[in-house]
């Protein structure tokens, strides 16, 4: 359960609309089901009250959108924003995405994000309504008469499991209090993975991606795929018919994404979030993010505006590519 | 469609030894694009090339394949064939069938395939390939060289004799190297220092000519013609245009002892110091980790005994940024560590030492004012042992010693022993050496001298130990010609320590992004036709920083480089590769990630007004390639997100093209 309501973000809300400090509002707003909270732009002050939603079912990063609605919309734009969404917006500055001044950003402490398919394999299907009571969600379904109570711990995501920052690392005006850094085991996964042999390896990663469909709601909800247009669209660039020239062709796909990203991929776990066939994508990432630390020293993407990606950088302490084949020989 | 000419060369049977030229020009007749294939003895041959300009205009070919040596070979060659033909001249690529085909395979069946293969990649570039026209960029004329050894003051005393400006960087006070630290030099056994002064004088003299002295660089970008070096001017705490080197202060220091790198730590100098009496500049130096008035405050008597008002202990480092046209490496050599040949009791002893330190220890200039005195206890040695390739030709030691030969210490063993028999014939000298390598003119004779004329006692062998014993040094070693262990009680081990490049050498290199060896040696360009040419362009060689040389060799290694140097300056235009980066705007994302590799700092941004859908416009950030800047190295190319990024001339679709034709 959050600990900062509705009402708080709502009275923001409207004080800075009303004020014409902002001249929108990117929020929240009930989508065809309690758990299915959509992103939305408000602009008017009355549909705010009436339709602006905060829960813990509000995981959205916003801070991709703002690529988009700076250019589009005329005026500030307020966007809440979660600690780990602000990593992504830093890095969104960072390769010069939106300018700066549009944006009114109101950071929000975050307790963390409930998982709809936790919920799901605790309450089962058919849920109708759901009620956010101080410990538990109270989650009523067609099949059962009265509501199951799903504890918030049970309902967490993995990525808030294993979250990295309740620090704000960018924000105009902060809710609640500053959180800190915080030293998570979100490497664990992964340090599981490279245990495996490579057979092994294969085979999972085979499994997982053989359910992909191909619906790119990973490439269009991560904050750091923003390419004006994609090299998978893009006829010219080659690459887009590589993608399914494999009979295991999700694996490209994939790959060469994790490789685009690589570097600038704060962690905000987005990709597994969005993607309907629950692939655990984010561990592609992870990987990327796990070895720059120990190749080039501890770097988290978007921890501050213009800091400069190890792969985009040369020192002379910089391990040589043989280093790297070696360990990976290992 | 292009209309492609396949043209395999045999190089001889450099090729055709271990691929079927006539099975490559056969089996490439069939791919897409081309129209005609044929291969001939030496493609690069005015004959060869004649069949090309021909075969151009009776097939009125678009496109060249010639599939031959390196394309740092005969690239430039079959351009200009080309362009003899009327084509433009990017309109020929190259497939590799020598270095990386038939050199390297012993089976005439697998090269052909391999060549085969290489052959369709060329082909699917080409078919890819379109017209380029260079551009043209300016030549700032003016020279810098890296290091003021005898190398780097030949080198700029060449350039400048020419009439150009250059500026030379030396780390130590003084410029003079390693040459200003030796006695005699071989084979005429003329005085170092007498050859060297007088140019040491002309460099200090030249019109055309300054000198950075206890300097460094600090950073250098740009490209041939066009070079940004930044200069790191250390602080000496003395002035240098109001010191007159008197030596006053020098004289009146209090701090005494400090060691003295001139003479390897064989004595000391003071805090404020001159490195030797010829020094250019002749200035004197504060030395901050010795001197106790940068270090606490206290003292100051060089500020009051200098007449001149020169100390300035408050001088601070100053940065120098200069333009140039061309840089020339001359960083020279060192002696490698003896730490890990404990065998020798390097450590152990201080009777053991090293050929340079022999050099001071017979320098009038040196410690011991050129008496040969043991440095233990100054007693005069009456056995010597001299021990050659101590860490060169070290194959089966490489963590210890260096793989290569050294080269020069034959001939100064030689010397060594020779003018020690020559002062003190009382002296019994040995040498133990692997080989003797007396390549040179007038080299054999000079050791035969030493050998013959001189008593030299030469065994061929190894030292195995050296142990000190009381005031003695007990040498046991093998003599291999006759088949005996020996033992020698000897007063000094003169050690030939191996020779390495200059530690400094490393990182410059990664500034002006040229090749090194695993030896850290600079790469020259070709081995033996542009041994003095980096294979950066505007980047030369000069001396021991390329390999191992002897002093006639360096200097005329030196002049070579000049050269090179004024042949590049004389010009007023340089023709610009065409193959630069090229951003698609529409794609670019604007991200700065290109801008944050290119080495030459070559990528800008602009805002940009675009059309977007349903009429709207947006006004977006994309980057901008400057064309004279621009070295074509392709980094930008691999790190844009979106591909808005190519290069002309290799173009990620024709790179891919390659890929795929191999991998079919």
């Amino acid at each position: 359960m959050q600990k900062i309501n509705r009402e708080v973000l709502l009275e923001k809300a409207v004080a800075l609309l009303e004020s014409n400090t902002v001249s929108c509002v990117l929020g929240w707003r009930a989508g065809e089901f309690d758990y299915d909270v959509t992103p939305f732009v408000f602009t008017d002050a009355a549909d705010l009250k009436a339709n602006f939603v905060w829960n813990d079912f509000c995981g959205a990063n916003f801070s991709k959108y703002l690529v988009a609605k700076t250019r589009k919309h005329e005026g500030k734009i307020l966007v809440f924003l979660k600690p780990c969404d602000t990593y992504s917006f830093n890095q969104l500055l960072t390769e010069h995405r939106f300018d700066r001044e549009r944006v009114y950003v109101v950071g929000v402490p975050c307790e963390g994000m409930a998982d709809i398919n936790r919920v799901k394999s605790i309450a089962g299907d058919g849920i109708s309504k759901i009620e956010f009571e101080a410990d538990a969600m109270a989650v009523s379904t067609l099949y059962e008469d009265a509501p199951i109570r799903v504890s918030y711990a049970d309902a967490l995501s993995e990525r808030c499991k294993n979250c990295k920052s309740k620090k704000h690392v960018a924000y105009d005006e902060l809710l609640g209090d500053a959180g800190d850094v915080i030293d998570s085991n979100r490497f664990d996964e992964v340090e599981a993975l490279e245990k495996m042999t490579p057979d092994e390896r294969f085979a999972f990663w085979q499994k997982e991606l053989s359910r992909c469909i191909r619906c790119n709601a990973c490439r269009d909800a991560c904050p750091a795929c923003t390419c004006e247009k994609c090299v998978f669209d893009n006829p010219a660039s080659s690459l887009e018919n590589k993608a399914p020239a494999n009979s295991f062709e999700e694996k490209m796909f994939h790959i060469i994404r994790a490789f685009h990203v690589a570097g600038r991929c704060t962690d905000c776990g987005e990709c597994s979030r969005v993607c309907p066939q629950n692939i655990p994508l984010h561990l592609l990432n992870r990987k990327f993010i796990k070895d720059i630390n120990e190749f080039y020293g501890e770097y988290q993407a978007g921890a501050e505006v213009g800091s400069r990606a190890p792969l985009i950088d040369y020192t002379l302490g910089d391990l040589e590519p043989g280093e790297v084949f070696d360990r990976g020989d290992r | 469609m292009q209309r492609i000419g396949v043209f395999v060369c045999w190089c001889g049977t450099n090729i055709a030894g271990t691929v079927d030229v006539q099975a490559v020009s056969d089996a490439l007749k069939h791919e897409p694009g081309v129209v005609f294939s044929d291969n001939y003895q030496y493609m690069c041959s005015q004959a060869g090339q004649n069949m090309i300009i021909d075969a151009v205009k009776e097939h009125r070919l678009t496109g060249i394949v010639v599939c031959s040596c390196s394309p740092r070979m005969h690239e430039a060659t079959f351009r200009k064939t080309a362009a003899a033909a009327g084509l433009n001249p990017y309109m020929v690529e190259i497939a590799n069938i020598r270095e990386q085909c038939s050199w390297v395979h012993k089976d005439m069946a697998t090269g052909t395939e391999k060549a085969i293969i290489l052959g369709k990649a060329a082909i699917a570039k080409v078919n890819l390939n379109a017209p380029l026209t260079p551009g043209e960029s300016p030549v700032t004329k003016r020279a810098l060289v890296i290091g003021g050894g005898i190398a780097g003051i030949q080198t700029a005393l060449d350039i400048a004799d020419a009439g150009f400006p250059v500026d030379i960087v030396e780390t130590k006070p003084t410029i003079g190297g390693k040459m200003a630290q030796l006695d005699k030099t071989f084979p005429t056994l003329d005085c170092a220092a007498c050859i060297l002064t007088p140019k040491m004088v002309d460099v200090a003299q030249h019109e055309k000519i300054r000198i950075f002295s206890y300097s460094e660089v600090e950073s250098i970008s740009g490209f041939v013609g066009n070079f940004d070096v930044k200069i790191k001017k250390r602080a000496r705490f003395v002035k240098e245009d109001v010191c007159t080197g008197c030596g006053a202060c020098v004289e009146k220091c209090p701090m005494k002892k400090v060691p003295n790198e001139f003479n390897l730590g064989m004595d000391n100098r003071r805090a404020i110091y001159i490195p030797f009496a010829q020094a250019v500049p002749k200035v004197a130096t504060i030395d901050p980790n010795a001197c106790n008035m940068l270090k606490n405050g206290k003292c100051g008597v060089c500020a009051k005994v200098c007449t001149a008002g020169a100390i300035d202990y408050k001088q601070k480092d100053e940065i120098i940024e200069e333009k140039y046209g061309a840089i020339v490496a001359a960083t020279g050599f060192n002696p490698i560590s003896m730490e890990k040949f404990d065998e020798f009791a390097y450590n152990q002893s201080k009777d053991v030492i090293t050929s340079l330190e022999f050099e001071r220890l017979t320098n009038a200039a040196g410690p011991t004012a050129g008496k040969l005195l043991r440095p233990s206890d100054g007693v005069h040695p009456h056995t010597i042992v001299f021990v050659q390739c101590v860490g060169s030709r070290c194959a089966s030691c490489a963590e210890k010693g260096k793989e290569y030969c050294s080269k020069i210490c034959c001939m100064y063993t030689a010397k060594h022993a020779m003018l020690t028999r020559d002062k003190y014939p009382d002296t019994e000298v040995y040498v133990f050496y692997i080989d003797v390598r007396t390549p040179g003119k007038s080299f054999d004779e000079f050791y035969r001298r030493a050998v013959e004329e001189y008593g030299v006692k030469y065994i061929k062998g190894m030292v195995g130990k050296v142990s000190p014993e009381g005031n003695k040094l007990k040498v046991q070693a093998s003599d291999l010609l006759n088949n005996r262990q020996l033992h020698i009680d000897a007063d000094l081990v003169v050690l030939a320590a191996a020779i390495e490049p200059d530690k400094s050498a490393r990182p410059l290199a990664t500034m002006l992004t040229a090749s090194m060896d695993t030896n850290d040696f600079f790469t020259e360009a070709h081995p033996k036709l542009r041994p003095v040419e980096s294979p950066t362009a505007g980047v030369f060689l000069s001396g021991a920083c390329q390999g191992p040389k002897d002093i006639p060799e360096t200097v005329s290694q030196a002049s070579a480089a000049a050269a090179k140097v004024i042949g590049l300056l004389a010009k007023d235009k340089l023709t610009g590769n065409p193959c630069i980066a090229n951003p698609d705007e529409w794609m670019c994302n604007g991200c700065s990630s290109c801008e944050k590799v290119c080495p030459y700092g070559a990528i800008t941004y602009a805002e940009k007004e675009f059309r977007m859908p349903n009429r709207t416009t947006a006004i977006r950030r994309v980057a901008q390639v400057n064309p004279a800047v621009c070295q074509g190295c392709g980094a930008c190319t691999v790190t844009c997100p979106s591909g808005a990024m190519d290069l002309r001339g290799f173009a990620n679709s024709q790179i891919i093209a390659e890929v795929d034709a191999i991998c079919k």
